[in-house]
């Protein structure tokens, strides 16, 4: 490690891969870049174009690009005027041996990242559009603009997966952008030396060890590894990858994807959890005995990573994870409800014009246009008059609408114990709350209460207030805390309001202290075994929850729920309606941002 | 210009997914096969690889719909004889921004403008008759077009309908889908179509990791010649797929497979008889590529998860995936 290069900071690296990039888009195929719009990204691009030189144009892909846009089809005017079919070839057929700039890719519809992806994957786009059958090399790159904010999804794995780079450009300074040694002349040299470039077993292999220890599943990423290393050596006038191309290669493709802090390759010191780092052993004169150079390589590799992996990696890795799966998660209950005519347009579809949809006049007539010619030739001697623009079923095109997610909030309040009435009440007031503006947001509101020995669904969902208040008086508290039973029921009734198209969010008043188990038997240790089991089930459903401990002070109980459930966990001591129903909205609303 | 496929045999570390596609390309019966897993685990690579390894069918020459010549006697003149010809097994892409009218078939649209004639163009469906027809990430289809698939996969025939003409054509295909869980689920409906699911794990020891990198890269430096190299390797293939066609009319299955496979799917409460179907034929199709005469309690068990796994009732509240419940039911009921 001792002869390493010191680690460069991000501006440099940024730099390493706009050269990379341009050098070889074969290999490297893309990079996906998290930051803003702003002077750092914009000095990026326009170093990228300077070194692509004038071989390779950046051509920008908006994010809300048609479909038939993006992947072609038929030109009608171009079609009608020439009396035969015209083909509109689409953005990633005209980018053909381009970069492609994808900007605010993480509004984009999963659907066409998919399609996107795949033409990236194969080289080439075959799309069966519109009466036509294209098929074109798409040798591009790409360049993925990220501008999610922290707590929202990122764009599909479909796009940033086959991409050797993601970089952030958030923490750079605007005023300490050098500039970097490439040029694009001496980027034409590397490009002929590229073809003649050995990639070594040893790299290849250091680079997969790496890829396991760091936690990488992809079997693509220790590929795109090897690529940018060989790609890296060609760069820098080798023609052998070294060492300084593995680590290259590691910094820039695999530390970004890392899952997990480096394991120890001993066996019999497995560690489940990270040991800190500054504890890392040095072993690495001891094994002398294994073949050295890989080993040594390897660990290299492995020590280069951990000095510059986010010391909070586990907690981000987390982080996504449960972002990603919400997102899935409300993806598909989003399926079924593009019906209902109301949001925000979103394409259209052959269909028969019933009540309640809508009709896209123009498409219909782009569809019917074509088949104008046959139809007056078929309708000729039956007296119809020849010059009405024919149309036929067929043709109809339905208006698709997309909208956001409506939320059914499914309140779990603990009514058991001294703090019963108090904790009710609130709950009770925070529904009400809720439901006085739910016309807006169109939520409903549903509350399970839970004391002596089960749950019980007090409210079903309902937007109704009236109904909601009827409901709730009367409510009595006390007795026994059957957390398991509450989550249960508070599970499938998420799931039921899945399956309407809606999206649940659980709320729970509780401290977090079970003492009934699931089967309705007293004794803490069993259920809050059973409480914290049926929680991790529910969040690997993805179901969002949020945890009120209203208890005066905070419990480890209550922190220990909100893990197994990876809810936000918010200490409300002195719970009251508004504040709960604020919470509530907060959390409804960060759902509904992904969308 | 366009580079080969990626051949089959030089898929290392996914021998269940080789071993399942090659049962049902055995057996086309099974019914189609789901590839679930992550990003990056070389899915749709299997599937293309397969099409190379098929061997040809016989077709009715010119035929649009791949008629099979021993069942053509409708339609044509019993005078004229049939005229036959090779073509490889289709394997049909259907890419998932297609619009419906390729999908089922249309009229031709450069005659129609050109000429002002009404003649068929056949869609994707038709091409995919008797063979297989491939959708990747299929959970990202549009709902319209699955309504669709499901109508013609349960029916095996395609309905035509436009400007005043109608047609009618065999559309038997092997449906295969491919796709990552975690971003949308499939319909039950859909699921239930597949007759085997197969999740795909990507290999974490590190030697077939580097072999891995290392074909690949050697197959992206020089395509034509890295699948030259594998042609023999592939042939051999090609050959346990013919022998197993072969194999399988007189595959023997014993008694007591077939009570093991009743057990099974009883402990483990799967929906309807289709899934014990799926299992015995899966098992057969396994036993006769290995070049078994009787089908062993070695093919059960390896046929088990992924003739089994997404027909499982789902409990929301039961953390296991359905994969680990399977395999729990096998190590009961059929030992080891």
């Amino acid at each position: 490690m001792e002869d390493s290069d010191p680690i460069p900071n991000q501006w440099d690296d940024a730099c390493l891969v706009a050269a990379l990039l341009s050098l070889s888009p074969r290999h490297c195929k893309g990079v996906a870049i998290r930051g803003r719009h702003g002077p750092v990204r914009d000095a990026w691009l326009h170093l990228l174009d300077d070194l692509c030189g004038k071989s390779t144009k950046l051509r920008r892909l908006p994010a809300h690009a048609s479909e038939q846009r993006i992947l072609g089809g038929l030109d009608l005017a171009a079609t009608l005027k020439a009396g035969f079919p015209v083909a509109d070839r689409g953005i990633l057929a005209d980018a053909n041996g381009d970069l492609l700039v994808a900007t605010m890719a993480e509004r984009m519809n999963a659907r066409l990242a998919a399609q996107i992806g795949q033409a990236l994957d194969n080289g080439k786009l075959i799309a069966e559009r519109e009466g036509l059958r294209l098929k074109s090399s798409a040798r591009f790159g790409l360049v993925v603009l990220d501008e999610s904010l922290d707590d929202e999804p990122p764009p599909s794995d479909a796009l940033l997966e086959p991409l050797a780079f993601r970089i952030g450009l958030e923490d750079i300074p605007p005023n300490a952008l050098d500039n970097p040694n490439y040029t694009a002349d001496c980027l034409v040299a590397a490009r002929e030396r590229l073809p003649r470039v050995f990639t070594t077993d040893q790299v290849i292999e250091a680079l997969c060890a790496a890829s396991l220890r760091l936690g990488i599943s992809s079997v693509r990423a220790c590929t795109l590894a090897a690529n940018v290393a060989t790609v890296h050596a060609a760069l820098k006038g080798r023609t052998e990858t070294s060492q300084q191309d593995a680590e290259a290669a590691l910094r820039l493709v695999l530390v970004p994807r890392a899952t997990q802090w480096p394991q120890d390759e001993v066996p019999e010191e497995q560690e489940p959890e990270p040991p800190e780092p500054s504890e890392a052993p040095d072993n690495r004169g001891e094994n002398s005995d294994d073949p050295p150079d890989l080993q040594e390589l390897t660990d290299i590799l492995v020590e280069a990573a951990k000095a510059i992996l986010p010391r909070d990696l586990l907690t981000k890795v987390a982080m996504q994870k449960s972002i990603r799966a919400r997102a899935a998660a409300a993806g598909r209950s989003g399926v079924g409800r593009s019906k209902a005519p109301r949001g925000r347009r979103a394409g259209t579809r052959p269909g028969q014009l019933t009540s309640g949809q809508r009709l896209n006049i123009v498409e219909t007539l782009r569809a019917a246009a074509p088949w104008q010619t046959v139809r007056r030739r078929m309708n000729e001697g039956q007296g119809a008059n020849g010059q009405r623009i024919e149309i036929r079923p067929d043709d109809i095109r339905i208006q698709k609408f997309h909208h956001p997610t409506e939320s059914t909030i499914i309140f779990l309040v603990d009514a058991s114990g001294s703090a019963a009435a108090q904790r009710l009440g609130e709950a009770k007031g925070a529904a009400e709350l809720l439901l006085a503006d739910c016309y807006v947001r169109r939520d409903q509101v549903a509350l399970i209460a839970f004391r002596g020995k089960s749950a019980e669904l007090v409210l079903p969902p309902t937007k109704s207030l009236v109904r909601a208040k009827r409901a709730l008086t009367g409510l009595a508290g006390g007795g026994g805390t059957p957390l398991a039973d509450a989550l249960h029921m508070g599970g499938s009734l998420a799931q039921d309001q899945r399956k309407r198209g809606r999206s649940p969010i659980l709320v729970l008043l509780t401290d977090g202290q079970a003492n009934i188990a699931k089967d309705g038997t007293q004794g803490r240790a069993q259920a809050s075994a059973d409480a914290l089991s049926i929680a991790r089930a529910l969040r690997a459903q993805g179901i969002q929850s949020l945890l009120l401990d209203i208890s005066p002070r905070p419990r480890a109980a209550a922190a220990e729920l909100a893990t197994a459930l990876d809810a936000h966990l918010e200490l409300l001591p002195y719970a009251d309606a508004q504040s709960v129903s604020n919470l509530v909205r907060r959390e409804a609303a960060s759902a509904n941002s992904g969308l | 210009m366009s580079s080969p496929v990626f051949p089959f045999s030089a898929i290392i570390g996914q021998d269940e997914v080789c071993r399942a596609l090659m049962a049902v390309a055995v057996d086309q019966s099974i019914g189609g096969i789901l590839i679930f897993g992550d990003r990056g685990t070389g899915k749709s690579t299997a599937v293309r690889a397969l099409a190379g390894l098929l061997p040809p069918i016989q077709v009715v020459r010119g035929c649009r719909f791949n008629s099979d010549p021993e069942s053509h006697n409708e339609g044509t003149s019993p005078k004229k004889p049939i005229e036959v010809e090779k073509i490889p097994t289709p394997v049909v892409d259907l890419p998932l921004g297609a619009t419906e009218d390729r999908i089922v078939g249309a009229l031709d649209l450069e005659a129609a403008l050109t000429r002002g004639e009404k003649v068929l163009e056949v869609g994707l469906l038709a091409r995919a008759n008797r063979g297989f027809l491939y959708i990747d990430e299929v959970n990202l289809l549009e709902d319209h077009l699955v309504d669709l698939l499901l109508d013609v996969a349960a029916s095996g025939e395609n309905v035509i309908e436009r400007e005043g003409l109608s047609v009618r054509h065999p559309a038997r295909f092997v449906l295969i889908g491919s796709g990552n869980p975690e971003e949308g689920e499939l319909r039950p409906q859909l699921l239930d179509r597949f007759g085997l699911a197969v999740d795909v794990k990507t290999p974490t020891d590190l030697d077939t990791r580097v072999k891995i990198v290392k074909l690949r890269d050697a197959y992206e430096r020089n395509p034509q010649s890295f699948v030259q190299e594998w042609k023999g390797k592939d042939a051999a293939r090609r050959r346990k797929i013919t022998r197993g066609r072969k194999l399988l009319a007189e595959m023997h299955v014993p008694d007591q497979i077939i009570r093991s496979a009743a057990a099974l799917c009883a402990a483990l409460g799967t929906d309807g008889l289709r899934g014990e179907l799926t299992l015995i034929r899966t098992a057969r199709a396994l036993a006769a590529i290995d070049g078994k005469a009787e089908v062993g309690m070695k093919h059960l068990r390896e046929a088990a998860p992924h003739a089994l796994r997404h027909r499982l009732r789902r409990d929301p509240l039961d953390e296991t995936d359905s994969g680990t419940r399977v395999a729990r039911a096998v190590e009961e009921h059929l030992g080891c």
